[in-house]
Order: structure tokens, then C-alpha cells, then sequence
């Protein structure tokens, strides 16, 4: 054991020797497997950025809501054209189900539309128009910048108030703040009673309150559309998280007998919930990762076939130095040790500098994508390259233990 | 008491279909505190006898004992320890590692000995000493002259205390009296009590030595002692 410390001691003191001796062509080794380090580290950084920004803007939805909608969100049992066949949810279904339901904690209904906003000359498209009433507020956990949600009374007025999320705010009013202002959707003025704190994350796209302007859902029918136009979602919230289910099978149970369906008949409407959500963008992640494995474990398969090239070429450069150091007494297994060791050491190097790219990058990076360095991503970096160095120097180490020294030393 | 016994050694090299004897028979006996040259023509087998003698190469057929121990029947790893701890080497070229400094040149050995760093480096200096290069421990090959790095090689055959020394043409590369610089410090070598087996192409080197081997066509043509061996002058090395 402690000649075989010796061993190892003595070894890397020879490979930095010889790395410092060789310092330009060391330096072309590291590039290999500075770039697949990099692509390595870089890449599980952006797959974890990806995965936590996910995670962070479903758990956004809140784990103890339910959304009763014509729709399945993330189903795949039921086939599209039979959901599509359902009769629309409407504002008897709501009103009926609220009437009945004892457990939820909160119930909203809800109803999208697009339209155009204005505020004096800017203009803002695509966004958005969330139609609910004032219980809206109390099934979500949206905070305040300024402001407040609409009140039951405005709600039931049908008032034309509005709560703007913060990226439209930032749009509509890039100077200041838009509380009390007249803002346009189409051609309806709307007055600004509420202006939200940021919420979401940017992976929910248009569902991220962020992006979404909320009126009261009277509104909606009264200016931009029929009442039967478009199928309405009941936001549900439990209580909390252990009673989801059991507000789950309530909303069954009234559902079935609001929209009169027999003993026989399949349920009509679908019952969704953040895990459908959650497991699909696990599918997605996996399916990013193992693409991204791949691309990441060629990158580093290709420095290691260029590192066993240049070590091979060393090996061959020092065939007289190998020579050497047999005649005067290094052991196969010494010459070998050496070698690997070198490889090593180099690709130790070039998977630090290679972490120190990834790092840059990554910083530079999360200003426009989330990304997370973490220490697990230091620890890959250096187990990947000692492993690639340990693999890629073992055959040339292992010709040059095998020279004849007699050969060798004959070698020019 | 004799360090090295060989009887009947052959090296056959197989090249092409025909078999090229580089030593067909020879034996020989080389005794403690012995001065010994070889000579012969280009092609006599005196570097194949050099490298088994040094044990980097196998015979193809005879027994060769070093010190009481069959060399013939050992495997690499033991080679590689009596070449390290019985032998020291000294080639016509040099042989240093190119890009280290002498000190490291000469401490090599030791650290395939497992010398531990504080005492090995005390050891090669003091061998650097020795052959007088205490101002040249920490130049490189390529800064020193021929006869300087002869002499970090002869520092590195030295430093591990060997049985025996074998120089195979040591003064082929030097001029006339940077190689007669060589011999006054193989003598000193010699008298301190080393054995020496030194091959030469050149008579009055040869006559350094206290016995001559003549090789022809891979035998022993002769085998005889100097009558009156040249003693070299101590002169300042520089
Ligand atoms: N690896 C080999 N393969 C084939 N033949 C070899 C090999 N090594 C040596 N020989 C042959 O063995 C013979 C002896 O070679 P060796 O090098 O021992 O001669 P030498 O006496 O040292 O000559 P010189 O004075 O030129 O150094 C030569 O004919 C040479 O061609
Ligand atoms: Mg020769």
C-alpha cells in the first residue's frame, strides 16, 4: 500500500513534469476534453435550469387545485374527438356545482378570449383575457404590486375593471405605474384596479398571470362573446393537499348529476390536476436528457479518441525515453502507471478549465434561460474527465509498458 | 569471487528466413573489482553482449549468472530490479531525459529504487559532485557539453551503488580529449572499487583497462590481460 502510494506520488510528479515539459502540445490534448467537459457541465446545467423552472411553474398552479374542464388536459385515454363532442361547460354548470359543493374552499369559474390592449398609443397583442369572477383571487396565491383583485360587487356588476399581470404592466406602462388608468381591450374601456407582483415562471407561456389580464367574466360575454361560445373551466380549491381527493370525488358526483348523466353514461367533463401536468413534463425532460446525453457523451467520446491519438503519438516521440527509463530500472507496470497518470492529469486540467467555461457560460446564459451550476455539476466534471483520462491513456500507456527497452533505445 | 558467469551464450535474430547469429558462442567470466574492455569490428555482437550482460535482453541460448543468480530464467519485473539496483548503463549517446535537468537525470534511478525524495536528492547531488558538475546540477542536456552529459550519465549509472558499470563506446561522441576527461574519471571509478566493463573501438582506450575481450563474428577471438595498463593523470576537469 505504501509503495504503491510511492508509486502513484512519484508518477504524477514524472506527468507534470513531462506535461510542463510538453506544454503546447499538452495544451492542444486539453481541448478535447475541455469541449466535452464543457458540453457535459452546460448541458446538465441547462437540463436542471430547465427541470427546476418547470417544477417552480407548476407548483405555481398550486398542488390542491382542480380544473373541471370540457377538455383533459394531459389525457390520453380519452380520444379527442369524444371530448370534442362534449357539451360545453356554461354558467348554469358552475352555478349549479357551487350551489351543491361542500368541500372546495374556493370556486371560480373561468373563460379565455384574445384582444387586442391598448393604452394611449402603445399597444400590446396576444395576451391573454382571463374572464373569472371576484372568488378568482382565493384560488390562486397571486400577490399585489399595487392595487387589488375585483370585488363581488364588481364582479356581479359586470364593471369594467381590470387586474393586469406584471409583464403586460411593464408593456402597457413601461415608466410608471398603471393603477387607476383607462386601458382599451378591443374597443372596451377598462379601468386598472389591480397590478400584479411577478408570479410565474416563463415556462407556462400565456398561462403565466404574468402574461394575462383579468375582468370580470360578465364582461366577457357582454362585449367579446356568447355565453355558449366557448366552454367554461371551474377553478376548484381544496382546502388543502389531503383533501384533494375528496373534493376530486365530490365534483364527480355533482358534475354527473348537473349535467344529467345516467348510471351508464361516461363522465362528460374531466377532472385536472397539476400531477398531469407534472408527468408530462417529466416525459419531456427525460426525453431532453437522454437527447442531451448524447450529444454530450459523443462530445467527450471524440476528445477521448483525440487524446488516445496524442498520447499514442507521444508514446511513440518518447519511444528513447522509454527506453531510458527501463534501462535503469522502471518496471513495465511504472511505465504504464506514468502514462495513464499523464493522461490523467492533462484531462484534470482541461475538465477544470472546461468547468470554468461552463461556468462563465452558464452565468452569461441565465440572463436569458434559467440555468442552476451546482456542486454535483464540479464533481461530474471531475470524475468524467479522470475517467476519460484513465480510458483514453490506458492503450497507449499500455504499448509503451509492453517496448523492448532494447528496441526502444535503438529507436531514433 | 566472480559478479558475472556466462557460458555458451547465443543470439540468434530471426530476420526474414535467415537466421543472423549476433553472438554464437561465447563465454566469460568477469570478476569483482575487474577493469574490463571489449573490441572488435562493427557487427561483432559487442552491443548484443553489452545488453545482456546488462540484462535489457534475454540470450537466446546459454546460462549467464549474476552475482549467484540465474539471469536467464527471470522474468521483466526482475530484470527490471537488478538492472536498477546492480547495474549502471552508459551509452554511447547519452540517453538523458532531454527536457530534465541533471539533478532529476541523475535522481531517476532512485525513485524506480522507491527512495524517498529528501535522501535521493541529497544522493544524486552527491554523485553530481563526484564527477564534478556541482555547477551544472540544474541545467538541462541541451546546455551542457558532450563530455558534461557523459558525465550526468556516468552521475546517474553511479548513484545507485551498482555491482558493475557497463559503458558501451563512452567516448564514440567526445573528441580526443574530452574523452580522455571520461577515462581519468572511469579510472577514478575503478580504483574506488567499481567494476567497469567498457566496449571501445579504440586501442589506447582499451588499454585503460586491466583485461581486453576481442569479439569476432559473435565469438571470442581473444581473451587477454594488459601487460602494462595505461594510468591516466589526474588532471582538472572542466
Ligand atoms: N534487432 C536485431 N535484429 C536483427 N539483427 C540484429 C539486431 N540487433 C543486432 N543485430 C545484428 O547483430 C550483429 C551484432 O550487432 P551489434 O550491435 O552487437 O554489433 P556491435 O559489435 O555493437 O557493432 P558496432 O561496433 O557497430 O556498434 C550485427 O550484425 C547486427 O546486424
Ligand atoms: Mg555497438
Amino acid at each position: 500500500m505504501k509503495n504503491f502510494l510511492f508509486e502513484l506520488k512519484e508518477s504524477l510528479l514524472i506527468a507534470l513534469y513531462a506535461i510542463r515539459a510538453n506544454k503546447v502540445r499538452s495544451m492542444l490534448t486539453t481541448l478535447g476534453i475541455i469541449i466535452g467537459v464543457t458540453s457535459v457541465v452546460l448541458m446538465s446545467t441547462a437540463i436542471k435550469g430547465i427541470d427546476n423552472a418547470f417544477q417552480e411553474g407548476v407548483s405555481s398552479l398550486g398542488s390542491d387545485n382542480l380544473y373541471i374542464d370540457k377538455w383533459a388536459w394531459f389525457n390520453n385515454d380519452i380520444p379527442w374527438w369524444e371530448m370534442r363532442n362534449r357539451k360545453n361547460l356554461d354558467m348554469d354548470d358552475y352555478n349549479k356545482y357551487e350551489d351543491l359543493a361542500k368541500l372546495p374552499a374556493a370556486i371560480a369559474p373561468t373563460i379565455w378570449t384574445n384582444k387586442k390592449i391598448k393604452f394611449k398609443e402603445r399597444n400590446v397583442e396576444g395576451i391573454m383575457i382571463s374572464g373569472t369572477t371576484y372568488n378568482y383571487i382565493n384560488t390562486t396565491n397571486l400577490t399585489f404590486e399595487s392595487g387589488r383583485f375585483f370585488n363581488d360587487f364588481e364582479s356581479r356588476g359586470a364593471r369594467n375593471v381590470s387586474v393586469i399581470g406584471y409583464t403586460v404592466a411593464k408593456q402597457l406602462f413601461p415608466l410608471g405605474n398603471g393603477l387607476g388608468q383607462e386601458i382599451k381591450i378591443g374597443d372596451v374601456k377598462f379601468k386598472v384596479v389591480g397590478v400584479l407582483d411577478e408570479q410565474g415562471s416563463w415556462v407556462m407561456g400565456n398561462f403565466n398571470p404574468d402574461n394575462q389580464v383579468f375582468i370580470p367574466i360578465d364582461c366577457v360575454f357582454k362585449y367579446f362573446q356568447g355565453e355558449k361560445f366557448r366552454s367554461i373551466t371551474i377553478n376548484v380549491r381544496a382546502p388543502n393537499s389531503t383533501s384533494v381527493e375528496a373534493v376530486k370525488e365530490e365534483a364527480i358526483g355533482i358534475m354527473r348529476r348537473v349535467r344529467g348523466l345516467s348510471y351508464s353514461e361516461d363522465n362528460d367533463f374531466s377532472i385536472n390536476q397539476q400531477d398531469g401536468l407534472l408527468s408530462t413534463i417529466n416525459q419531456t425532460i427525460g426525453v431532453i436528457q437522454i437527447a442531451g446525453l448524447f450529444i454530450t457523451g459523443l462530445a467527450l467520446f471524440v476528445g477521448a479518441i483525440g487524446i488516445m491519438n496524442i498520447m499514442f503519438v507521444s508514446v511513440k516521440e518518447r519511444t528513447r525515453e522509454i527506453g531510458v527509463r527501463k534501462a535503469i530500472g522502471a518496471k513495465n507496470r511504472t511505465i504504464l502507471t506514468q502514462f495513464i497518470m499523464e493522461a490523467a492529469v492533462i484531462c484534470l486540467m482541461g475538465g477544470m478549465i472546461g468547468l470554468g467555461i461552463a461556468v462563465t457560460l452558464s452565468m452569461i446564459v441565465n440572463q436569458y434561460l434559467p440555468t442552476a451550476v451546482q456542486a454535483d455539476s464540479v464533481i461530474l466534471a471531475v470524475v468524467i474527465s479522470l475517467l476519460t483520462g484513465v480510458l483514453s491513456g490506458f492503450a497507449p500507456a499500455y504499448t509503451a509498458s509492453k517496448l523492448d527497452p532494447v528496441e526502444a533505445l535503438r529507436y531514433e | 569471487m566472480n559478479i558475472i558467469t556466462i557460458e555458451h551464450i547465443a543470439k540468434i535474430y530471426q530476420v526474414g528466413t535467415e537466421e543472423v547469429h549476433a553472438l554464437a558462442d561465447v563465454s566469460m567470466t568477469i570478476g569483482k573489482n575487474e577493469y574490463v574492455a571489449i573490441m572488435g569490428p562493427s557487427g561483432s555482437g559487442k552491443s548484443t553482449l553489452m545488453n545482456i550482460l546488462g540484462c535489457l535482453d534475454t540470450p537466446t541460448k546459454g546460462i549467464y549468472d549474476f552475482n549467484g543468480v540465474n539471469v536467464s530464467e527471470m522474468n521483466d519485473n526482475e530484470l527490471a530490479a537488478i538492472r536498477n539496483k546492480e547495474i549502471g548503463f552508459v551509452f554511447q549517446t547519452f540517453n538523458l531525459l532531454p527536457r530534465s535537468n541533471a539533478l532529476h537525470n541523475v535522481e531517476l534511478p532512485l525513485i524506480y529504487a522507491g527512495m524517498p525524495s529528501s535522501e535521493r536528492k541529497e544522493r544524486a547531488m552527491e554523485a553530481l559532485i563526484n564527477v564534478g558538475l556541482e555547477n551544472r546540477v540544474y541545467h538541462r542536456p541541451n546546455e551542457l557539453s558532450g563530455g558534461q552529459r557523459q558525465r550526468v550519465a556516468i552521475a546517474r549509472a553511479l548513484v545507485t551503488r551498482p555491482s558493475i558499470i557497463l559503458a558501451d563506446e563512452p567516448t564514440g561522441n567526445l573528441d580526443t580529449k574530452t574523452g580522455q576527461e571520461i577515462m581519468i574519471l572511469f579510472n577514478e571509478i575503478y580504483e574506488a572499487g567499481n567494476t567497469i566493463i567498457l566496449v571501445t573501438h579504440e586501442e589506447y582506450i582499451a588499454e585503460h583497462a586491466e583485461r581486453i575481450i576481442r569479439l569476432r563474428d559473435g565469438f571470442v577471438e581473444k581473451n587477454e590481460k594488459v601487460e602494462n595498463r595505461f594510468i591516466p593523470q589526474k588532471r582538472e576537469l572542466h
